[in-house]
């Protein structure tokens, strides 16, 4: 059990500024994902917590101990890593079994860990085998119980289920997901893809180019994102993006695209931006907000676009059909029957109430 | 029924032709292998002959008997112990060079000690001539009192070795994958159990190529065992040359002698063999 927190790191390859100041806490007991891009330091900053890569400023402490310098045997952590490092010349229970012996673990109390892990993880067929003679997915599952096993406080997973086909993947997330549960120890998990951050997470801590850029419950990042690349990152598909601006007619604030055609903000909504009016935008919405309009519903802060769907992707649960607002191709999730196909015109709603408006220049939210 | 009969023909030409491949094949290699074992076998029969039949003409292609004289004169003048002088030197010499060449090549494939350019600096000692340090080494053993000395020999083939040692188990041990290492480090291991527990086990193979290499070096050199012993320690190469007379050439001595100096290297080869299979870090990463 262990509560971790850093304050003002940076860590540099080189000249190359890899993490930019980071201040992270996270409390005993926490699931939190670390999501972002590929190379925006989330592996560093993992590393750096195990004690395997030094780090140039800035202070990372464990249940309030400083760690810096502490060789990574005294941290006391697990981790799993992003390609098993699984030991090629030992079987899967010696790999298991590894940290334990490495620790000076009773044998009695080993082979107890090993074969329950082993029950847990469904290897108990597999003990006897070497690292090469498992598939992908039974050695992903080695490496995890090559952690579990440890009675560590802390466990680090680097993106560990990167190379699982989707199913394997689905079922890994859940086993972790469960583990979780049932330990109750503080994970630090890596991903970079979004859906097992959202999954999985308690707190979701999204990273770009070194820096943190939002940290939260899911569902918070997911509704209030603090800037434009949060918004554009959490969802799939992504949120839409419509260059447009905000007007005053009437006395009431409106979202006016290139087009020409205005939507009129909510109620609620209308003094908080009523001081801003006349200024450039980004109205960002999300595809699931934006639905076919069927006459029936005329919801409070809904309002009607005329759109000319110019393309059909249907995923089987979900179809979305894509049109243009001046330039800027916008996606919307359709019922599958709401379209023949290309060409359709249709009259859709927007959910004036979900939508966020950022700052061209500054790309926050406003 | 025709059809099966058909396919039954076919199938005997088809067999027929494959065994006429095969006895074509394995006739040519009869012949090469002849060719290349001819004076090894000359060797060991002219070691198990007597006088007469060593020197008579024609040549007697086997032995009448099989008998030991020849090596029970170099048991009985002491000559054999060039052998065992050989087998010391070459084998504590081989584990020295081993010990320290392994260590210090993990520094240079873990640590980058000493930059990008100790280890080329370091092999390019190995590839002196030898004779053109010999005569400096020399003077230097004179001055210590090392000539003719077990550890003096032992000493110069570890130094001489250390550099093959270093680069060639550099080279295994950088293609050792880093997150192996790393998380055994994670897992609880000092940096000594790390390289005792996963670095020396993988590198296994390397290890054995390399320390058979090694040995053998030692073992054949000539040069530096001709220049640096005398009496109490001389090796098996140098003992031979004393039997390239003036007047004659003991035959039968330079033959027993070259077949007692030979069975260390088949082992040394036997063992090469055994363990020279690679691959063995396969499956470690990824797929
Ligand atoms: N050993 C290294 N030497 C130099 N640069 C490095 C080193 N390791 C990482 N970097 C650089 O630091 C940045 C962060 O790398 P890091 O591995 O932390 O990214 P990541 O977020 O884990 O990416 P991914 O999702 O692809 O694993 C990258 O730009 C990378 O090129
Ligand atoms: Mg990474």
């Amino acid at each position: 059990m262990a509560r971790i927190t850093i304050t003002g790191l940076h860590k540099y390859y080189g000249n190359h500024h890899a993490v930019r100041g980071i201040d992270l806490d996270i409390p005993e007991g926490e699931f939190a994902v670390l999501v972002g891009p590929s190379g925006c330091g989330k592996s560093t900053l993992l590393r750096s917590i195990a004690g395997l890569e030094s780090v140039n400023d800035g202070a990372i402490e464990i249940d309030g101990e400083l760690v810096n310098d502490m060789r990574p045997r005294d941290r006391n952590l697990a981790m799993v890593f992003q390609n098993y490092a699984l030991y090629p010349h030992m079987n899967v229970y010696e790999n298991i079994a590894f940290g334990l012996r490495a620790r000076k673990t009773p044998a009695g109390e080993i082979d107890k860990k090993v074969t329950d892990a082993a029950a847990l993880l469904n290897l108990d067929l597999l003990l006897d085998r070497l690292p090469r003679q498992l598939s992908g997915g039974q050695r992903q599952r080695v490496a995890i119980g090559r952690a579990i096993v440890r009675d560590a406080r802390l466990f680090l997973f680097d993106e560990p289920l990167s190379n699982l086909d989707a199913q394997l993947r689905d079922e890994m997330r859940g086993e972790i997901k469960r583990l979780h549960q049932e330990i109750r120890k503080t994970f630090l998990y890596v991903t970079h893809d979004q859906i097992e951050a959202m999954t999985m997470a308690d707190r979701i801590v999204l990273m770009r180019d070194g820096i943190i850029e939002q940290q939260g419950p899911p569902l918070e990042l997911f509704e209030k994102p603090t800037n434009k690349f949060v918004a554009g990152f959490l969802g799939s598909p992504s949120m839409n993006f419509i260059p447009s601006a905000l007007v005053t007619e009437d006395g009431k604030v409106s979202v006016k695209f290139e087009d020409g055609t205005t939507l009129l903000l909510p109620e609620d909504r209308q003094s908080k931006y009523a001081s801003q009016a006349e200024r450039q935008i980004i109205f960002g919405i999300r595809p699931e907000h934006i639905s076919r309009a069927d006459g029936s519903d005329e919801r409070v802060g809904v309002e009607k676009y005329q759109s000319v769907i110019d393309l059909v992707l249907p995923t089987g649960s979900r179809t979305y059909g894509t049109f243009h607002i001046g330039r800027t191709p916008v996606v919307a999730e359709l019922q599958a029957h709401d379209v023949k196909g290309a060409g359709t015109a249709l009259a859709l709603l927007v959910d004036m109430n979900r939508a966020i408006l950022i700052d061209p220049d500054t790309e926050i939210v406003i | 029924m025709t059809i099966e009969i058909r396919a039954q023909q076919i199938r005997k030409r088809q067999n027929r032709r494959n065994a006429m491949k095969m006895a074509g094949r394995y006739c040519l290699a009869i012949g090469i292998t002849l060719v290349f074992i001819f004076p090894v076998y000359w060797l060991f029969s002219i070691s198990f002959k007597t006088p007469d039949e060593i020197f008579h003409h024609p040549p007697v292609w086997f032995p009448e008997s099989i008998q030991f004289d020849n090596y029970g004169v170099l048991f009985k003048d002491g000559d054999a112990i060039t052998v065992w002088n050989s087998l010391v030197i070459a084998t504590v010499s081989t584990v020295f060079a081993m010990f320290l060449g392994t260590i210090a090549a993990y520094s240079l494939a873990r640590f980058k000690t000493g930059g990008q350019h100790l280890g080329i600096w370091i092999i390019s000692q190995r590839m002196l001539p030898p004779i053109v340090i010999v005569f400096p080494i020399f003077l230097l053993y004179v001055w210590l009192g090392w000539v003719d000395t077990y550890h003096g020999l032992i000493i110069l083939y570890t130094a001489f070795n250390l550099p093959y040692v270093i680069w060639m188990m550099r080279g295994y041990m950088e293609d050792i994958p880093i997150e192996l290492e790393e998380s055994a480090l994670v897992d609880g291991c000092s940096r000594w159990e790390v390289l005792w527990k996963v670095v020396l086990p993988l590198a296994r193979s390397g290890i054995f190529a390399t320390a058979v290499f090694t040995f053998v070096f030692a073992w054949n050199d000539f040069i530096f065992a001709l220049i640096l012993s005398r009496t109490e320690v001389t090796t098996f190469p140098v003992q031979v040359t004393h039997y390239f007379g003036g007047q004659s050439n003991f035959w039968a001595k330079i033959a027993a002698m070259s077949v007692l100096g030979t069975i260390p290297i088949f082992i040394a080869v036997a063992i090469m063999q055994r363990f020279l299979v690679r691959g063995i870090s396969m499956g470690a990463v990824k797929g």
